[in-house]
């Protein structure tokens, strides 16, 4: 077993946009720290920031002041080529129309890697191979990604991220279109990856209860807050509650799980 | 299959030269009447060459132009980089009774001319691209090169109007768009630049293939999108802006050739894809100009009547079956 290592980590980040005239901050005080061999859940009510964060953790936007390191480096002075072989990304929005296979999605992961042309050598494919082995996705190789049902697909995404072969991935809202057995496939997928691989996987999610059963730790986002704590540590200390603005949905410790009042 | 249509097309005409005596005649020895020679030499094969490198170039910045609007329906004439590379052109030719006597031999010249085109056409392709980035619809974009298309030409009719009988002559037997007529010299400069224009596709390929995940994904895997994109727009102005500027306006070998790539390759892979295109576009358009000088006929009919009634359904059925739509 490796010894735990932090991937990401940052100090008082504080996210939002900026233009010449003004500052318009969307969240504060964000220290959060992404460890190696964890599955880490970002939960937060809609408009609250989530996406601004996970742009600001991949580099596409940046933070109006704190700091940001991914692997002991601050993220504004990795290249563009550098960093495709630090975090790889699983977006929620479908691919474009295409007739790449399977096998093709995921090969495009290890363009860090190949030549000027985008030759694969072998230890390319044996990565190619290992990431549908893992994601148990080898016999579906040859079909096109339009063939595919939506969980296959977002198990072929995650795979093309593990080929990409990233001490971190970030999966945007990968629960959203799936069933809920195919929410919790995906998730322990995603937990037994984390482990096995040695990988620090972010996702954000609104299956909240899922969220805190199946993640190793779980980064809230509130109007006030962000705070980082194993899903028993925020059950106990009752920063669940807070996380609508409405006090009819309350946390229930008990059952661990959001009840509403007043139905 | 590339050499068959190459010879089938310096072959057939309204002369028919024996596909022996061509070979004969390639290989260093003499065709038996020296009119085939004649024909041979300074007609069909200048011409041959012309349609090999525009059917080439028209396809791979079809195909470029595809993927990079990530629209089924982008190509050179459709995007009106044809018409903005005219508009170059009849700037020139139109314009030169303006510019001072001492430059105007340089603005005629098949130099002038070509740079003309080039950045006629690289103006269109910019100002597409620019509207593009606000709206992501695939008909609105062609809506907008269709209105691009207008524009340059109510522009070249206001010139025109301005200009005198000579310059207009000129103007109008340039219009009209032929792959023949080209001295080796001009096919020399027309070869130069659409090697140029592949060479800076080839190394848009690997990007390109990143690009059918889409714009995030390909810059989360290092692609330097906007530079990708000035390459793509550097190669394409040159590719569609010299052809343009030696063979006329061309239509539907851009659009269709991709396609039909596509459908017989099963793939998106631009790897194969540049190389099927470029093939295919060069046998294409090789074969149009055959089906242009068929023999039995005393006139050689204008390439781009032929193109689009041969382009022009394969749009329309494209069209028809949208569902399955590839990029």
């Amino acid at each position: 077993m490796e010894s735990k290592k932090t991937i990401l980590y940052s100090q008082d980040l504080q996210i939002g946009y900026a233009s010449k005239k003004e500052r318009n901050a969307v969240a504060s005080d964000i220290s959060i720290t992404l460890d190696s061999g964890k599955l880490i859940a970002l939960i937060g009510a809609n408009g609250i920031g989530k996406s601004t964060l996970l742009r600001t953790l991949t580099g596409i936007q940046k933070p109006l002041s704190g700091e940001l390191f991914l692997n002991g480096k601050a993220i504004f002075k990795y290249s563009a080529p550098e960093i495709a072989k630090q975090l790889s990304i699983v977006l929620t929005e479908s691919l474009p129309p295409s007739n790449l296979t399977v096998f093709e999605v995921i090969s495009l992961g290890r363009q860090p890697y190949t030549n000027w042309i985008g030759k694969l050598t072998d230890e390319d494919i044996s990565k190619i191979n290992e990431a549908m082995e893992l994601t148990q996705i080898a016999s579906l190789s040859d079909k096109k990604h339009y063939e595919i049902s939506d969980g296959q697909l977002q198990k072929v995404l995650v795979a093309r991220a593990l080929a990409q072969d990233t001490p971190l991935i970030i999966l945007d809202e990968p629960t959203t279109h799936l069933d809920l057995l195919h929410k919790v496939s995906l998730l322990k997928l995603l937990k037994k990856l984390a482990s096995q691989t040695h990988k620090s996987i972010l996702y954000s999610t609104h299956d909240l209860d899922l969220a805190l059963q199946l993640s190793d730790e779980i980064i809230v986002m509130n109007a006030e807050k962000t705070v980082q704590d194993t899903p028993e540590n925020l059950i106990k200390s009752g920063v669940l509650n807070s996380l609508f603005e409405d006090e009819n949905i309350i946390f229930d410790q008990q059952k661990a799980k959001f009840i509403f009042k007043d139905l | 299959m590339l050499a068959v249509s190459f010879l089938l097309n310096i072959s057939l005409g309204s002369i028919s030269i024996p596909i022996k005596e061509i070979v004969n005649s390639l290989s260093g020895g003499q065709a038996t009447k020296n009119s085939w020679e004649i024909i041979l030499w300074s007609y069909r094969l200048p011409k041959a060459f012309v349609a090999i490198l525009a059917g080439i170039g028209l396809s791979v910045s079809g195909l470029l132009m595809q993927t990079l609007f990530r629209n089924p329906l982008a190509g050179p004439d459709v995007l009106g980089l044809s018409s903005g590379a005219s508009l170059g052109v009849a700037f020139v030719i139109l314009g030169a009774g303006v510019v001072p006597a001492s430059l105007s031999p340089f603005f005629l010249s098949s130099y002038g001319i070509v740079l003309a085109s080039c950045i006629g056409s690289s103006l269109v392709l910019l100002a597409v691209l620019a509207v593009s980035q606000r709206i992501r619809d695939t008909m609105a974009i062609l809506i907008v090169g269709l209105m691009f298309g207008s524009f340059t030409n109510a522009i070249i009719s206001v010139l025109t109007y301005f200009s005198s009988a000579e310059e207009l002559q000129k103007f109008t037997f340039w219009s009209l768009g032929s792959l023949g007529n080209q001295s080796w010299g001009n096919i020399l400069i027309l070869f130069i630049c659409v090697f140029s224009g592949l060479i800076l596709s080839a190394f848009c390929i690997k990007p390109l293939n990143a690009l059918l995940l889409g714009e995030k994904y390909a810059k989360s895997l290092g692609i330097n999108f906007s530079k990708i994109r000035l390459i793509i727009i550097i190669a394409t102005s040159l590719l569609a802006g010299s052809i343009t500027a030696f063979a006329g306006p061309i239509a539907f070998i851009g659009l269709a050739v991709p396609h039909i790539a596509k459908i017989i390759f099963q793939t998106s892979n631009h790897t194969t894809l540049f190389w099927g295109t470029l093939l295919l576009g060069a046998i294409i358009l090789l074969l149009c100009d055959t089906i242009a000088q068929m023999p039995g006929n005393y006139f050689t009919l204008p390439i781009n009547a032929i193109t689009s009634i041969v382009g022009a359904p394969i749009v329309v059925w494209l069209l028809v079956r949208k569902r399955k739509f590839m990029i």
